[in-house]
């Protein structure tokens, strides 16, 4: 096996994990939201340094490939891809653990769960860990197709998040007392939609990566 | 029209088919690469370009190679007027051993050109536009063999452009150079393809993606893809292309 192959294999290797780590911050930060669990979001917050260190990590293997190999093609694009997903991922446990320090900074909060449930957060968190598995599952295997569905899921993710503002307010003015803890919920869909949107962004990613193909802002051309 | 039209060669050695069936057409102040590996027939394609092959027993060419629309086996034509349109720098620099006024000077000398002041004119034109003239401008009766081996080929090329060529066949021409000869080298390409077109073999990956505007893979004597060198070196159409320039080849 050529040194580079070596090279890009454990770069591969390092964002797998680094995924699935950042996979267990939105799931556990949900988790925690949803049952007022403090000694979860503590779990979060302590695990934010291993995703920063990871992402450091592989900014660096991707600084050294580029500098000693000079990849080309679809190494050229497997290492961009991986600059961009690794950007994405850390911005999406950045979200993760600020639902959890929503948690621990505010011991007191209580969230009815009519609204919880009228706003279908739960169906939310689920939604946006989908998608990070199967973009996950689409970089493991290379099957751009898988990542399709991601920017679908993100619509969905959009309109939950665009639904909820409304049924707050409406929610808020029967329980004015509960005014201050439905601030904090907007925070937690306001980042639960921002983690859908860099979803979609690895999506396009992989797109890039294996069919060399360049999604985002598609309709319009590359400045000359 | 296109400088150089290739069109359905095919050439043998003996036997043996060494190019089967290209088709390339470079366009003027284009630089063209030409890559593979060894045996893949793209040095033999270069010299094709200029009839350097002419000379070697049991050699054939079918189909038709037009430069600046002349057909270059045609019977009617001169090889060495040819090679005044078509000049060519080796591998190795191969001065002559004569002073590097005289180096230059050779190809308009044998050409019958005798006035002396368009002589110094054109000596002086070229080594500026190899970028050699202000080191050596001092020294112009010196041997050229006291130039450094990286001065000695842009000697070559100075040489090579005294007679003006339109297209310059470069084979491998930084391969013999240290780092900064070879950067001076391709600087140099990118300053002559203002005037001139340039087509050139290397064996080096990162050469032919930072000089050339399109690239062309050679496999088992076939043209296996021609595009533009963004394309080739990001997104390659076919896999043997992307095995070759990625490494995977063999």
């Amino acid at each position: 096996m050529r040194h580079l192959e070596h090279e890009i294999l454990a770069l591969r290797q390092d964002l797998i994990e680094m995924w699935k780590l950042v996979i267990t911050q939105v799931t556990n930060a949900g988790e925690a939201i949803l049952s007022f669990d403090q000694e979860l979001a503590i779990k979060v917050t302590l695990r934010e340094r291993k995703v920063d260190a990871f992402e450091l990590k592989i900014d660096n293997a991707c600084e050294n490939i580029l500098a000693l190999y000079q990849p080309v093609a679809i190494d050229l694009r497997f290492v961009l891809a991986v600059l961009k997903i690794n950007a994405d991922l850390e911005r999406i446990a950045d979200f993760a653990y600020g639902i959890a320090r929503t948690l621990i900074s505010h011991p007191s909060l209580i969230l009815d769960a009519e609204i919880i449930s009228e706003t279908n957060l739960s169906e939310m968190i689920d939604q946006v860990k989908m998608m990070l598995s199967q973009g996950l599952e689409a970089f493991e295997t290379e099957k751009s197709e898988l990542a399709s569905t991601i920017f679908s899921e993100d619509n969905t993710v959009d309109e939950i998040n665009g639904k909820a503002p409304e049924l707050i307010a409406q929610y808020i003015q029967y329980n004015p007392d509960r005014a201050f803890d439905c601030l904090h919920l907007i925070g937690v869909y306001r980042k639960m939609e921002r983690i859908g949107d860099h979803c979609s962004n690895i999506a396009e990613e992989i797109f890039f990566y294996v069919d060399a193909k360049i999604l985002k802002h598609s309709q319009i051309d590359i400045l000359e | 029209m296109s400088t150089i039209d290739a069109r359905n060669v095919d050439f043998y050695y003996g036997n043996f088919h060494t190019l089967k069936n290209i088709n390339l057409e470079v366009q003027k102040s284009e630089v063209v690469a030409l890559i593979g590996p060894s045996g893949c027939g793209k040095s033999t394609f270069l010299r094709l370009l200029n009839r350097m092959n002419d000379l070697i027993d049991g050699v054939s060419i079918t189909g038709t190679i037009l430069i600046n629309g002349l057909d270059i086996y045609a019977t009617s034509v001169r090889v060495d007027e040819l090679r005044k349109e078509v000049g060519m720098v080796f591998q190795k620099p191969n001065p002559f051993p004569k002073s590097i006024f005289d180096n230059v000077a050779y190809g308009l000398r044998v050409n019958g050109v005798k006035d002396k002041a368009l002589i110094e004119q054109r000596v002086e034109e070229s080594l500026k536009s190899a970028a050699l003239w202000g080191e050596v401008k001092e020294k112009m009766k010196k041997s050229a063999f006291a130039l450094s081996l990286g001065q000695q080929q842009r000697l070559c090329i100075a040489r090579a452009l005294a007679v003006k060529p339109k297209v310059i066949l470069m084979d491998e021409p930084a391969s013999a150079l240290d780092p900064i000869s070879t950067t001076k080298i391709e600087d140099l390409i990118h300053e002559l393809k203002q005037d001139y077109t340039i087509v050139i073999v290397t064996h080096n990956m990162q050469q032919a993606s930072r000089v050339s505007d399109k690239t062309a893979y050679f496999y088992l004597g076939e043209l296996i893809e021609y595009d533009k060198t963004t394309t080739i070196f990001t997104n390659p159409q076919k896999l043997s292309t992307q095995n070759y320039i990625t490494g995977r080849f063999g």
